[in-house]
């Protein structure tokens, strides 16, 4: 729950309130497509934009439907979309495109069991890698991870910042139970928006990809201004003209990533993990999304034993915390116990930083439903 | 210019003499054409339509997939965008439906619009988006190296058909009424004169219009087909045009084999476009919530 105290208290699910969360941060544009169990963000956007003045549209497929949330971005509009894993593999090279152009967008990804058509009406935490690494190419993303319905109505809000700041695409990663479950939520105003950057020269002397300060994006010329611009998805300079030479795709490549690897503190201050018992604890169980609702009562039983057991909850999950991996290795963290609802994907990211001095160890299960309190409570007593 | 002249380099279309006249409105170092391919004139054709009309960059944009008529984007000195394969009508429809004040040109070629492309492209015939697309059709996927495509005729020889090709082409002027398009035409590239006027009809049509714009390739399917050079192969078509009035689309007969191509206009019927229809859903929407 949000600790703000003002707007309506309500009880409403995961999906309504990350559309909500959505158009609180200025969204009005939705392009989508069907696809269990996100399809409730659709419903709520086609009734809830009008009202607000804002344009939904169902177009034919998952491709057309990010391809129109890019053009509606770069006409000035915020936009979005949502999906689940086999809508969001059709959206990969858009991502891309996103990416490239620097379109500010967000993308909700409703996870449900795979590979392929899976298990359309379940959970699942296994496309935490694809809403990463899903398009070609050299790139960095910005993921949040919501476990809770409160959250998935602030990182609507959130996810919209991030991206009209770093001038990017934003997934926000969450699955079947989280967007179908209900839960009080506060819709409340306690947050600032953010707009993307203007163009900081006059249109004569405009280059659409000409950086003038330290965060590396540059401003932002939209359709329908005095602007005159282009831009493509091949490689380009700070002109958007088309350059195939090494040079221009190291300098393109490397800037297009620093812009948010620079940014990997920030975003994870902004939306920071959540961390209980790291004062005493020697191990410490990670997990994120909505397998993370059980970790606390498990954690507090396995305390009263005299364990000495802590717990992180991701909240961002890309830009991976690294801060947070220090962190524990500084506070003498010995082992760290990987809990997640798929066979093994952050897991690795967090073996990564096993050179920092900690065992590292998984609860992986291909599983639709997420663990209990007893069983992560077992399974803490095996690995303590 | 003799050969010992410095060769303008390609940093800024000021290095370029400014005899042409849409200087003004064309980055001309963009233009990557092979020497007599009609995709040039269709650039000036639509780029001619917009000075007509006295538009200014915050009032148009130009959008492309991939492909060489995809490059075409950068050329103009407009809100320009270079999109993926087959997606430049839902960027289009996205770019429109967030600011209907646009006048949206869509400028891509057979590959990339009915191949990849296809479906998007009946949806916005069926929806009545307000968008022009403009098809530059040279029968064959030009800058992948001349392979077949969905208007490649049978028999006819690609890189990917070296034993001709088994697949009966699309008629896209039939595909286009069939779907819904309100506004149909089809023109030889060389014929700028009507081609501009129909361009012009395209921008006040309120709904989808789709122009098929011949321009055929003597780089790959001339070449992989004997039709001669650059020239050869216009005056190879022009033989083969004949300019109708009020025939129906499905009567429009593309064949090289009879050489008969049927131009013209095919369907000019209006009807209420898709950006129109939103801006309802939206009255309705609040004149509820008001109550």
């Amino acid at each position: 729950m949000s600790s703000s105290k003002n707007g309506k208290l309500i009880l409403t699910t995961g999906n309504y309130a990350v559309a909500e969360g959505a158009i609180a941060a200025g969204c009005r544009f939705f392009g989508g497509y069907p696809i269990t169990p996100s399809s409730e963000i659709a419903h709520y956007m086609s009734r809830r934009l009008p009202q607000v003045g804002g344009k939904f549209i169902q177009m034919e497929d998952e491709l057309a439907s990010i391809v129109a949330v890019v053009g509606a971005s770069y006409a000035g509009v915020k936009a979005m979309t949502a999906t689940s894993g086999p809508g969001f593999s059709l959206m990969a090279e858009t991502v891309g495109l996103g990416v490239m152009l620097e379109a500010p967008l967000v993308i909700v990804t409703i996870m449900r069991g795979g590979p392929s058509t899976g298990q359309p009406t379940k959970a699942s935490q296994s496309d935490v890698m694809q809403v990463r690494f899903a398009s070609h190419g050299d790139y960095e993303v910005i993921v949040l991870a919501p476990a809770s319905v409160q959250e998935m109505y602030d990182f609507g809000i959130y996810a919209f910042n991030l991206a009209e700041k770093y001038r990017t695409p934003v997934i926000v990663a969450s699955d079947g139970i989280v967007g179908q479950m209900m839960e009080p939520v506060r819709y409340h105003t306690d947050f600032e928006i953010i707009n993307r950057k203007a163009p900081q020269v006059p249109p004569e002397e405009y280059q659409p990809f000409e950086v003038f300060d330290d965060d590396l994006v540059p401003g932002m010329a939209t359709a329908g201004s005095e602007y005159n611009f282009y831009v493509t998805g091949l490689t380009h300079d700070i002109t958007g003209s088309p350059d195939m030479t090494p040079e221009t795709a190291i300098t393109l490549v490397k800037r297009l990533c620093d812009k948010i690897r620079k940014a990997r503190s920030d975003i994870n201050k902004y939306i920071p993990w959540e961390e209980q018992h790291l004062d005493d604890a020697e191990t410490i169980i990670l997990s994120y999304g909505i397998n993370s609702r059980s970790v606390p009562e498990a954690v507090e039983r396995v305390r009263q034993k005299g364990h000495k057991v802590g717990l992180v909850r991701l909240r961002t999950l890309w830009p991976f915390p690294e801060e947070l991996m220090e962190k524990l290795s500084q506070l003498g963290v010995k082992k760290i116990i990987v809990s997640e609802m798929n066979y093994g994907m952050v897991i690795r990211e967090v073996q990564r930083f096993r050179h920092l001095g900690f065992e590292v160890t998984g609860i992986l299960i291909p599983t639709t439903i997420p663990f209990s309190p007893t069983f992560i409570y077992e399974e803490l007593l095996k690995e303590v | 210019m003799t050969t010992t002249e410095k060769i303008p380099t390609p940093e800024s279309s000021e290095d370029f003499p400014e005899e042409h006249p849409l200087h003004q409105w064309l980055n001309l170092h963009r233009f990557i054409f092979c020497p007599g391919c009609l995709i040039g004139s269709a650039i000036t054709s639509i780029t001619s339509c917009f000075r007509e009309r006295g538009l200014t960059a915050k009032e148009y944009a130009v959008v492309s997939g991939i492909g060489c008529t995809g490059r075409s984007s950068g050329c103009f000195k407009a809100p320009a965008f270079h999109t993926t394969h087959g997606r430049a009508i839902p960027f289009a429809t996205g770019l429109k439906l967030a600011n209907p004040d646009l006048e949206v040109v869509v400028l891509s070629g057979d590959g990339d619009l009915f191949a990849i492309g296809g479906n998007h492209f009946i949806h916005a015939c069926r929806r009545n988006v307000e968008v022009t697309v403009l098809c530059i059709n040279n029968n064959v996927y030009g800058m992948t190296g001349g392979q077949v495509a969905p208007t490649t005729q049978i028999g006819d020889f690609t890189a990917t058909t070296p034993y001709g090709n088994i697949d009966p082409p699309f008629n896209l002027v039939s595909l286009a009424a069939a779907a819904g398009a309100s506004y149909v035409a089809r023109w030889p590239g060389y014929d700028t004169l009507r081609l501009r006027k129909s361009i012009l009809k395209a921008f006040d049509n309120p709904g989808f219009s789709f122009i098929e714009v011949l321009a055929p390739c003597f780089t790959q399917y001339g070449r992989k087909n004997k039709l001669g050079d650059a020239v050869t192969m216009l005056e190879w078509l022009k033989k083969q045009v004949r300019v109708k009035t009020s025939c129906p689309p499905h009567e429009a007969t593309f064949d090289f084999k009879q050489g008969i191509i049927i131009c013209g206009e095919f369907v000019h019927a209006e009807r209420e476009g898709f950006t129109q229809k939103i801006d309802r859903v939206i009255d309705i929407a609040q004149s509820k919530t008001k109550k």
